[in-house]
């Protein structure tokens, strides 16, 4: 409504004024118009770009290797004799490192929003958010060093026959990283919950903890479920950690203490070494990468889908 | 009617038991987020401080690790860092603009901004291909600077047009038509009204998504490859390296004095970051005094 007002604000002005303040500056005004729109629009060609690039190469290398064998392969070695160009290895390391960290982040998280939005007082909150903060904005590569060098020297304690780079470590890591991002967004979603179904629950004389699962959550559920998603993504997504700790053995396994490799890792590896460009190899990365892309791509729109949708308003 | 109320206060006093026990959970898994950040700060302060001198901050990399230094990494950082925020600042601040001035309610609209939350969500890595093919290959750039402050930049873009966004958001109505009923037309209510209000906003927004810059590793690596560079950069178009991809590459060797040097240098890096946050944090409450006054 305020909006619609202030649009009407060019073009209520009488014709004097504005033929007096010259033909200028209306040219600036057009101009800036078109340069802020172009601002606007080079999102949009940076999504157009990753598309492009990733699909012409991926496409030459589509060429040589078909997409079913690449899809449902389960051997990946694009730079040994012979050459087998399966990409479920990489997949399943992936997602083994995914799952152990959502088993940390999932129950972590949401606890850590419960207790924020159903139990802190907020002097305590005001604390615990910002340390929470610090967490979320640290480096991966901090993250990498902090698995290799002291989460897997510490479960080698554990599980004496572990190899120093393993699922395990790197998953438990990378579950401390995304707690902060599930617990912030879960928390939001619980404090758009209002005060007044809360305060119904009490009525009736529900206890805390009641009211925060059976009334809180329910209500926020759909903000959980897209932090859920979202930091899932994040995971799957997250290079330098893996690359560090979680190794470069490319393996169908579900056994978290062997040494693996995730599709990001795969990337870093392969674009560091001697490669010649333009070759089979070398556009495997970006064969792994439109993947990569098309995988956080569905869940991130899943996520915001969800939000959308399912959201409870009040 | 004895027997019921007991009943009552025995399931009462579970209930109320049961609720201890979850507040004390609840209370734990705050404490391993916590717990954990400390663990790592404490790792990284116990295994770095040894390492950290001043021959550390201005020497060259080298393999002997009592020789090595992180100079080229810090310097190809700042330059990275000024490079990056050259390009995406007047372009994220444009975008926001445009998006929360101008932008018609349209199906363009709404696809420009599903488009920027998605990039937001897009790996790292992947950014680093766009990187490497379109910059460092079509556009002939080289493993340049150049090549990797415009990948950065794509990367941060979102965050600085969501940060830009807000702060443009909240200035309010009552300020554009003050100006409005002056005469003034929509750039110069913009231009002269709504930025100066909004650039402690915009300042704070830009600062977080610098940090995020000069903390990612993984497109920078993609982009300017593992080099040893025994020189600190001088133009746009040298080549370089930076602190995650020094650390990276110490981290990566077998060796425990190369682990040190990796830790030193996370201790460097991380005072960066730390003092960017401390500034940025001490902008939005100036800001916030000031609009209460």
């Amino acid at each position: 409504m305020k909006r619609h007002l202030a649009e009407a604000g060019d073009a209520a002005l009488p014709p004097g004024p504005r033929a007096m303040r010259g033909g200028w500056q209306h040219l600036e005004s057009k101009l800036v118009h078109w340069l802020l729109f172009g601002c606007a629009l080079l999102s949009i060609a940076t999504t157009l770009g990753i598309v492009v690039s990733l699909l012409s190469q991926a496409l030459g290398f589509f060429r040589e290797v078909s997409i079913w064998e690449f899809l449902t392969g389960t051997r990946w070695a694009p730079i040994l004799v012979p050459q087998s160009f399966g990409v479920l290895p990489l997949v399943a390391g992936t997602l083994l490192v995914t799952v152990i960290a959502a088993a940390v982040a999932m129950p972590v998280g949401i606890a850590t929003a419960i207790f924020l939005s159903e139990y802190a007082p907020d002097r305590v909150r005001r604390i615990i958010k910002p340390s929470l903060e610090i967490l979320a904005g640290i480096p991966t590569v901090v993250y990498g060093y902090f698995a290799l060098t002291l989460i897997s020297p510490l479960l080698q304690k554990v599980f004496p026959d572990m190899l120093i780079f393993n699922a395990l470590s790197a998953g438990l890591v990378m579950g401390l990283m995304i707690i902060p991002m599930v617990s912030s967004i879960s928390e939001d979603a619980m404090l758009a919950v209002p005060r007044s179904l809360r305060e119904g629950a009490y009525a009736l004389g529900a206890t805390r903890l009641e009211v925060a699962l059976r009334v809180t959550v329910p209500a926020a559920l759909s903000g959980i479920i897209a932090a859920f998603i979202l930091a899932l993504s994040r995971a799957i997504g997250e290079t330098m950690l893996v690359t560090i700790a979680a190794g470069a053995t490319p393996k169908m396994t579900f056994n978290p203490l062997e040494s693996i490799q995730t599709m990001t890792a795969f990337i870093v590896q392969l674009s560091l070494g001697e490669t010649p460009h333009g070759s089979l190899e070398y556009n495997t990365i970006f064969a792994v990468g439109l993947l990569l892309f098309l995988m956080t791509l569905v869940m991130n729109l899943l996520g915001h889908w969800v939000v959308r949708r399912w959201q409870e308003r009040y | 009617m004895q027997q019921a109320t007991t009943l009552f206060h025995r399931r009462l006093r579970l209930r109320k038991g049961v609720g201890d026990v979850f507040h004390i959970l609840f209370l734990l898994a705050v404490f391993v987020g916590i717990a954990g950040l400390l663990t790592l700060l404490v790792q990284v302060l116990v295994q770095g401080l040894p390492w950290l001198n001043w021959h550390f901050l201005t020497s060259y990399p080298s393999r002997h690790p009592e020789q090595a230094g992180l100079l080229s990494a810090l310097v190809g950082t700042v330059w990275l860092m000024v490079l990056t925020a050259a390009f995406t600042v007047p372009v994220g601040v444009g975008a926001a603009i445009y998006l929360e001035e101008y932008a018609p309610k349209n199906w363009l609209t709404r696809l420009i901004e599903v488009n920027i939350s998605n990039l937001a969500g897009v790996p790292s890595i992947v950014y680093g291909l766009l990187g490497l093919t379109i910059f460092v290959g079509w556009m002939a750039l080289g493993r340049s600077l150049l090549a990797g402050a415009l990948t950065l930049g794509l990367l941060v873009l979102p965050i600085v047009i969501m940060a830009s966004r807000e702060a443009i958001r909240a200035v309010p109505w009552t300020y554009r038509e003050a100006a409005y009923a002056l005469g003034a037309d929509k750039w110069q209510v913009t231009k002269g009204v709504v930025l100066p209000a909004a650039i402690p906003g915009v300042l704070t927004g830009t600062i977080l998504a610098m940090s995020r810059a000069i903390g990612e590793a993984a497109p920078v690596l993609a982009i300017s490859a593992l080099v040893y560079l025994t020189f600190v950069p001088t133009s746009p178009l040298d080549r370089f390296t930076v602190l995650p991809i020094q650390i990276f590459n110490w981290v990566t060797r077998p060796q425990d004095e190369f682990r040190g040097l990796a830790a030193a240098g996370i201790i460097v890096l991380l005072v960066i970051l730390l003092s960017m946050n401390a500034i940025a944090i001490y902008l939005r409450n100036r800001y916030q005094i000031r609009s209460e006054g």
